[in-house]
């Protein structure tokens, strides 16, 4: 369970979290979306003990962040925006390394990197030096990494950003594998489909304030089922429609130069920010 | 606090195992060049209370070689801190400053313990021969403690590589040639060693010179570097949590 009140944080004169307030159940999968400096990483690193918060107060499974920062780490796992993996490592080391952090003992290490390793699909690679792996395999090991201490919560911090379409998939059935094992997930993405594909709740955040905070099919419903994309001189402009029938009959006077498609969250978002996701 | 203790530690072993050659290289290449061009080189033409410059020089190699190997630690933490963001899996483990500090000096003071071993090794060629006791070590030790406090404490506070390499400039390379490495601080003029003796390195050059020449320092030296390097040592406890931004 996340609990956050009134959270905020200010880098000089910037407010880059202005006011939070949220609490995710245990067991949800979350999702804060919203465009880049929108305040997405700073919340999670203010929720795992990287950044200091300038006010409010967040608690994970009822243990303070300021007033019992150990207790609260050790409900979390994390995984970065960036990859943040010991390259002159090898896969096992690196696994080894965090267990150790979180007080591990070694038969429950060991016993603990097989089984991750099996689930992440990278056993047949743990001797390989971190260096050595691509992209899309750092990211399976940096999500094994976080599970490695059994958390029960796990934040992931855009943990598609940069990978194909074909492993972005893939890391979003490990993703919902690991809540179904009853894992509370946090996910900050600015990629749609991934918040509409994984999240049971989404909040959209935008300058440092949640702007709405619902299940992704009741903010889409907000705006209609269909949408229509229209480009004219000023650019593309978006139009909403709650069927099919009624955005055929806008479509029927018109010539070329518009797409019919079903509405996604970022018109939602659009229609509150006035800006878009991505 | 052990466990995260080792863990430091070891992440910074595993590293210096897997760059062992590279590092060893580096460690012999600065006291090499020092030994041939300085001791070798001229031969008799110096002689300190009646030992060679050679002798002379040898102990204080081991204090330069101990302080810029401990110090070199804080440029692995910021490496790890700013370009690879390996600090942050530090940060987000329950584990507590005094862990991770005592974890990274530690770090340190083993790769200055590897450095003393290498110029001990490239001393021999030359023939010298000197006292290698227990309070020969202590003093390098407790020289070691020193500079590697002061590195976790400094690599916390700095924002950038370049600020790294700017504190190295200011307090490492003068204190390499000025602190009783080169020649006996009695040449200079009194304010200066004034000044000089309130380094930490001279300190500890006396004492490793003091006891490699088979005599025995005063005890002094040694309180002088633990009490520095206990204030290093808070300092970068201190710092630890300031590096959180």
């Amino acid at each position: 369970m996340i609990r956050i009140e009134k959270l905020e944080k200010n880098y000089g004169n910037i407010k880059a979290l202005d006011g939070i307030d949220l609490h995710v159940p245990v067991g949800e999968l979350f999702a804060f979306l919203g465009p880049n400096g929108a305040g997405k990483t700073t919340t999670i690193r203010i929720l795992t003990g990287l950044t200091r918060l300038s006010s409010g107060r967040a608690a994970l499974n009822g243990h303070d962040i300021e007033s019992e920062p150990l207790a609260a780490k050790r409900q979390c796992g994390l995984v970065p925006q960036h990859i943040n993996m010991d390259s002159e490592l090898t896969v096992l080391e690196n696994l080894d390394i965090h267990g150790r952090l979180f007080g591990m003992k070694p038969a429950a290490r060991k016993q603990k990197i097989k089984e991750l390793l099996t689930y992440v699909d990278l056993i047949d690679r743990k001797g390989s030096l971190v260096n050595q792996l691509s992209g899309g395999l750092k990211r399976r090991l940096m999500i094994a990494r976080a599970l490695m201490h059994e958390p029960r919560i796990l934040f992931l911090d855009e943990p598609t950003v940069g990978l194909d379409a074909n492993i972005r998939r893939r890391i979003w059935g490990l993703i919902k594998k690991v809540q179904q094992d009853g894992a509370t997930i946090f996910l900050t993405t600015h990629y749609i489909e991934e918040a509409e594909f994984l999240a049971s709740r989404v909040a959209f955040l935008d300058l440092g304030r949640i702007v709405a905070l619902d299940r992704p099919e009741t903010l889409m419903n907000r705006m209609g089922a269909w949408a229509i994309d229209q480009l004219n001189a000023e650019g593309m402009r978006t139009r909403c429609f709650q069927s099919r029938e009624e955005a055929r009959e806008f479509t029927a006077g018109q010539e070329t130069g518009f797409t019919l498609r079903r509405v996604n969250l970022e018109d939602a978002f659009l229609s509150l920010t006035g800006k878009k996701v991505q | 606090m052990m466990q995260g203790l080792i863990a430091v530690y070891l992440r910074e072993l595993l590293i210096l195992k897997r760059r062992l050659k590279r590092q060893l290289a580096g460690m012999a290449i600065s006291p090499l060049l020092y030994l041939i061009a300085f001791g070798y080189a001229m031969g008799d033409a110096a002689s300190f209370n009646g030992h060679t410059y050679l002798e002379f020089l040898i102990p204080g190699l081991v204090a330069m070689g101990s302080m810029t190997q401990a110090f070199g630690i804080a440029t692995d933490i910021n490496v790890a801190r700013f370009y690879w963001h390996i600090f942050e899996e530090f940060q987000a483990a329950p584990i507590s400053n005094a862990a991770y500090v005592t974890g990274e000096v530690l770090a340190g003071m083993t790769r200055a313990l590897l450095s003393i071993g290498v110029i001990l090794v490239l001393s021999l060629p030359f023939g010298v021969v000197l006292h290698y006791g227990p309070l020969f070590w202590l003093a390098a030790l407790l020289n070691s403690f020193v500079f590697a406090a002061l590195a976790v404490a400094l690599a916390m506070l700095v924002k950038s590589h370049a600020d790294q390499s700017l504190l190295t400039n200011f307090i490492i390379t003068p204190m390499a040639f000025l602190g009783g490495t080169f020649f006996p601080l009695e040449r200079l003029p009194e304010w200066a060693q004034t000044i000089l003796w309130a380094l930490p390195l001279t300190h500890a050059s006396g004492a490793i010179r003091a006891t490699a020449f088979g005599q025995t320092p005063g005890y002094q030296a040694y309180l002088i570097l633990l009490a520095i390097g206990a204030l290093f040592f808070w300092f970068a406890l201190c710092s630890v949590g300031r590096a959180r931004d």
